[in-house]
């Protein structure tokens, strides 16, 4: 990945009726990479992006593009286009004239225009609508053309602002691919927001998850899914059991009333910490006593995987495993100090129970 | 079926317009048409040939509401912007200021223009006094006459386009200045182009009674001030020129006017929508 920075955020703050929706948010956003702003509706990632398209101003803090403080540039000054939440297509133009928006403010010379304009209806497969009236077109369509009126103005960077929200679940997957070669083909910033992690997960280089205004954390898909910083990241990436857990030693921790080995060092010893282990990583076994040992309670078959709930002193485990089980079985629960993630307790931690198996609350 | 009883909803609706709309309009023409001597009615164009020598005053008048019309615009159109902005309950306070005049007789709120504008001992000339400007002569000019119908029909200008604005979704303005857009151009590219149909429909609500008015011409106007709406009257109120097939051909003679300065409107707007769209 590169390491230019592009856009510098620096200790922002911006309030809305008194009431903080960023509390000093810092990041560092590279030259060409896709970054995105994962968190759950109300976290302040649309907030963090309109700050960097220049439509809201932080209260506190200081925005930087390319090394230059870009607090009070207005948004037509900036190197940045958008692509907006229901993409705002100008009801009163048609598609061509839409993507010719841009260069015709710039007075660019009518031949070059339609060239360009061309190119891009190529590029988002739309050849054969520039005369259509922007309302008969379908939402897939719409996004499309949101993007290549953004694009044709050749940002540095294009903000991406919950793009394929409206779109049903297979063309958003198609979506998600072509935004994804795209940026790769023009070589530009993207800066996506959603809350959807899977979308996430599939076309960032990099995603910075949010949760009330702060940033919890930021790494690669895997970083993020197999590190999580704590419960929360733990609970929004994907899903988990997290679990209660006391830290012995270096290596060494201590759940559902058992001790295990893990690849996690550097808490205090007996610190509380949470566990997390992800269903998939679990297998059913035969209990032993090295396993954690409970009653299957439910089965729930979901294409892929089947899902199983097992209660285990009354915590409820959930795996998924391509074999079913028994409904009624007692079964062991099988991992590898790998699986095991080790997090400093935090806010959002499971709701404190008892340090033991006894610990009550999943997911 | 259920057409059919939709279509029963819409018959009061078509009485009104036949008794009080198709069927008056029908005796104006007929009046505009017709004499009366001993022997009855008779066809004639002697009416229309007597309400083109007021073509000056009809000509007058259409100056006038356009004047005013213009005036109405320029001014209710950034108003109407800036209330479309406003939080809802300011919004709301807003419409209701807009509206407050229209709950008083426009006679009334006539005579009250009439006594801030007296030469000598109106409001506006007693307050410039103190500052030993004036007097100020705007009572019976062209000017007061003006001022009556702006103050009178704005209204009609700043509700249509305020309904039209309030509708324009902010992400489109926020789109445009992404797009490079700076105040002006977010005016001109896509604020104005979008709300072309309530400046259609304000000009058309203010221009259409302007075109007509009586009474504030007369108070603010003076005598030779008089305008077309002002000598329909004349010719239906009982006394001195008392002639209703006079007074129903100059009706006819405004009706057509109307229609063709809306018909020009409605033409030259349409090239200007088309204009703004390249």
């Amino acid at each position: 990945m590169e390491n230019n920075v592009i856009v510098s955020l620096k200790d922002i703050v911006v309030k809305y009726d008194g009431e903080q929706v960023l509390k000093n948010i810092s990041l560092d956003i590279h030259d060409k990479e896709f970054i995105t702003l994962l968190g759950p509706s109300g976290c302040g990632k649309t907030t963090t992006l309109r700050i960097i398209g220049g439509f809201v101003t932080p209260d506190s803090g200081e925005v930087f593009f390319d090394g230059k403080k870009i607090n009070d540039i207005p948004p037509y000054k900036r190197q940045v286009n958008t692509v907006f939440q229901k993409y705002a297509l100008f009801p009163h133009l048609n598609v061509y004239e839409n993507i010719a928006f841009g260069l015709r403010l710039k007075k660019v010379p009518e031949k070059e225009i339609n060239t360009r304009v061309l190119e891009m209806l190529e590029l988002v497969n739309l050849s054969s609508f520039g005369r259509r009236n922007v309302d008969y077109l379908s939402g897939g369509q719409q996004q499309r053309v949101a993007i290549a009126r953004a694009l044709i103005n050749h940002p540095r960077m294009l903000l991406l602002d919950e793009p394929l929200g409206a779109l049903d679940l297979q063309l958003r997957k198609e979506m998600q691919i072509e935004l994804k070669k795209i940026q790769q083909a023009l070589k530009i910033t993207f800066i996506y927001v959603t809350h959807d992690q899977e979308e996430a997960l599939t076309m960032s280089d990099r995603v910075v998850v949010m949760n009330g205004g702060i940033i919890n954390q930021i790494g690669t898909p895997q970083d993020i899914y197999n590190e999580p910083v704590n419960a929360f990241v733990a609970k929004f990436i994907g899903e988990s059991n997290i679990i209660h857990g006391i830290m012995h030693a270096d290596y060494d921790v201590e759940f559902a009333s058992k001790r295990f080995k893990c690849l996690d060092k550097g808490f205090n010893k007996m610190e509380l910490v949470d566990v997390v282990i992800r269903p998939e990583d679990i297998t059913v076994c035969a209990p032993t006593d090295e396993t954690i040992n409970g009653t299957v309670e439910t089965v729930t078959f979901k294409g892929v995987h089947y899902e199983i709930i097992v209660d285990s002193f009354g915590f409820k485990w959930k795996i998924h495993s391509t074999k079913s089980a028994k409904q009624g079985d007692f079964i062991g629960m099988n991992f590898t100090p790998d699986d095991i993630h080790i997090m400093k307790k935090s806010d959002s931690s499971p709701k404190f129970n008892m340090i033991s198996g006894e610990a009550t609350v999943n997911e | 079926m259920n057409n059919k009883k939709f279509k029963i909803l819409a018959v009061p609706y078509i009485v009104w317009m036949l008794i009080f709309t198709i069927i008056p309009l029908a005796l104006i023409l007929v009046f505009a048409f017709t004499d009366r001597n001993a022997e009855g009615f008779r066809f004639t164009f002697d009416n229309i040939q007597f309400a083109a020598r007021y073509l000056p005053v009809l000509i007058k008048s259409v100056y006038f509401a356009t004047v005013a019309t213009i005036i109405c615009l320029v001014v209710a159109y950034p108003l109407a912007y800036i209330m479309s902005k406003m939080r809802l309950n300011h919004q709301r306070t807003m419409v209701m200021l807009v509206m407050l005049p229209m709950w008083m007789n426009f006679l009334l709120r006539t005579y009250a223009w009439m006594s801030i504008l007296e030469t000598n001992s109106g409001f506006l000339n007693r307050f410039l006094s103190i500052f030993n400007i004036g007097p100020v002569h705007i009572m019976y000019t062209q000017a007061a006459v003006i001022l009556g119908m702006v103050y009178n029909y704005i209204p009609y200008m700043i509700l249509p386009l305020y309904t039209i604005m309030i509708k324009i979704d902010n992400r489109l303005i926020e789109a445009a200045q992404d797009l490079g857009c700076n105040t002006y151009s977010v005016f001109r590219k896509v604020i104005i182009p979008l709300s072309f149909p309530g400046i259609t429909s304000g000009i058309t609500m203010t221009f259409v009674p302007a075109v007509s008015t009586f009474v504030i011409s007369q108070l603010l106007g003076g005598p030779k001030n008089n305008l077309i709406g002002d000598l329909i009257e004349s010719h239906f109120v009982s006394g001195g020129e008392y002639n209703p097939y006079y007074g129903s051909a100059i009706s006819l003679l405004l009706m057509v006017v109307v229609f063709i300065c809306i018909g020009i409107f409605n033409q030259f707007d349409n090239e200007e929508m088309e204009e703004t769209l390249k």
